[in-house]
């Protein structure tokens, strides 16, 4: 496992950090005592069985949840709550039913007290980013699931936060149009200088769009081991699927959790 | 709905009961129900008199104001309720208890309070819708989606904000089945209120048409009260199904 890891010098300074967050809901503990960092422009899978609390801790990270004990920080300050330089997207989508892609795109902004022009420009500009044009002036419920999660993509990196909290997002939407996120999402990685931290249950999506994995195992949840993979991001996105380390990765995870799955 | 391969437009079940009713005028089996042509005509009759009219405003007047106090208090208070536990554990009893009291018994003890003028009339009317409309706010802001609400504070929404841009939205589907049972209510209300607090607007009609035995002047103002609950309740519903998918999940 430990060929896959860079040397500590190759990794880079962490964005965000949890030191020693636990959470208990009443007597179930959820979380206990989980350490971990996230490389800033790099993007963190957390991976594991369901139940293992990695929605949890994302919410912890992203301020809608409060630890029980520990602290997350985010550039070196202390998370109280949700803040600008964290935007979540969510596995629902979230969206306003009752508004078009073109404000739902641009609600983030609004809710930050920019005005309408200013606003919608620059969710023109994402809605274009994401592959939408042409659809601004539709209703979420006029387009399929992968259109949607688009647009809360789109809204998230509208208010262009330098955290990107992504909670399973790619889970509602059918296996075609999930391939096709994961390649964009490698071209977001690499053209946006954003921290990426990235909520799934999938071994092969993880692997895929991963610079570094984090294994969570349940009851209670602790990270069972931190991936590295070293020669995937320079891979063209189709060749990464074929590639020896991709197939090692997805092997080695799956053998360390499948004592886990019921 | 199709009987014999034709469709029938809506209401169809309507003209049958009006020949019904017709049929059993004609045959004079009671003298409580007279033809509905004749009862059509009598409507036709008096509908244009200075009485009908000044009938016609008063009881609008009490309805109208009655209904916009109800709605007015009741979604606001519905909306806090479904998203503060707090209040929601100290007003819900009440809600309940007086949404299936006999307000009609509690009319007297309003006159005490309020006189026996408009404004009790118009409390009255308040009284009968409100309670449902606050019922149905609550329940449309308890099941708004989670992840909705999540959005909104993730991305920084103040209360205010998330009131008038998300709650309000999300649950305007049932907030407007509410209004729109709550209104059919305060026609019962103000019909009620004028009947027994003081005798005016369509309420002394009713009084004087069944006292002299008028009925047919009596089935002619019911029916002009009938057809404005209908107009208004179907209204109503149409923005309600207009609205639907405000409610989406996703």
């Amino acid at each position: 496992m430990d060929m896959h890891r860079t040397e500590a010098g190759g990794v880079p300074e962490p964005a965000v950090s949890a030191r020693r967050i636990s959470k208990t809901y009443g007597h179930v503990e959820a979380l206990r005592n989980l350490t971990l960092e996230f490389p800033r422009g790099q993007l963190t899978s957390l991976l594991g069985p369901s139940g293992c609390g990695k929605t949890t801790l994302l919410k912890i990270i992203a301020g809608l949840l409060e630890p029980t004990s520990g602290e997350v920080q985010v550039n070196g300050a202390p998370v109280t709550g949700p803040g600008p330089d964290r935007a979540f997207v969510f596995q629902d989508f979230a969206l306003l039913p009752w508004a078009s892609v073109l404000r739902n795109v641009a609600f983030g902004l609004e809710l930050r007290g920019v005005g309408r022009t200013e606003r919608e420009g620059i969710a023109e500009k994402y809605i274009r980013n994401v592959g939408l044009a042409g659809f601004e002036n539709n209703f979420p419920h006029e387009l399929s699931g992968g259109m949607r999660q688009r647009v809360g993509l789109a809204r998230a990196l509208a208010v262009d936060s330098q955290v990107l909290l992504m909670d399973e997002p790619f889970s509602a939407v059918d296996e075609q149009t999930r391939r096709k996120f994961q390649e964009d999402l490698l071209g977001l990685v690499a053209e946006e200088n954003k921290t990426f931290l990235f909520v799934t249950h999938s071994i092969e999506e993880a692997v895929y769009v991963s610079d570094q994995i984090a294994i969570l195992l349940p009851r209670p949840s602790r990270v069972s081991d931190v991936i590295r993979p070293s020669g995937l991001r320079a891979k063209d996105v189709a060749d990464i699927r074929r590639d020896p380390e991709y197939l090692d990765i997805v092997d080695q995870i799956w053998a360390s959790l499948r004592n886990y799955v019921e | 709905m199709n009987v014999l391969g034709i469709r029938l437009p809506g209401m169809s079940s309507l003209i049958l009961w009006g020949l019904l009713w017709e049929a059993v005028g004609q045959f004079g089996i009671s003298f409580f129900l007279p033809p509905l042509s004749a009862v059509v005509a009598t409507l036709y009759e008096i509908i244009g008199t200075p009485a009908f009219l000044k009938a016609l405003s008063e009881t609008a007047r009490a309805f109208l104001a009655g209904v916009f106090f109800a709605i007015a208090i009741g979604i606001p208070v519905g909306i806090l309720m479904g998203k503060n536990r707090l209040i929601d554990e100290l007003l819900l009893p009440w809600v309940n208890i007086f949404l299936s009291a006999p307000l009609t018994a509690l009319v007297p003890v309003l006159m005490v309070l309020f006189g026996f003028g408009l404004k009790s009339i118009i409390i009255t009317t308040s009284l009968f819708a409100i309670w449902i409309i606050i019922l149905n706010a609550r329940a449309g802001v308890m099941q708004i989606n989670r992840s909705l609400i999540e959005m909104a504070l993730s991305f920084g929404a103040s209360p205010w904000a998330a009131f008038t841009k998300i709650y309000f939205w999300a649950a305007l589907p049932e907030i407007l089945g509410g209004v729109r049972i709550g209104v059919i209510r305060a026609v019962k209300g103000v019909i009620i209120g004028q009947l027994l607090i003081s005798i005016v607007g369509f309420g002394a009609l009713f009084e004087l048409y069944s006292a002299n035995f008028l009925m047919s002047h009596f089935w002619a103002v019911l029916l002009v009260l009938f057809a404005l609950a209908f107009s208004i309740s179907e209204f109503l519903a149409y923005l309600e199904r207009r609205v639907d998918y405000y409610a989406a999940k996703r």
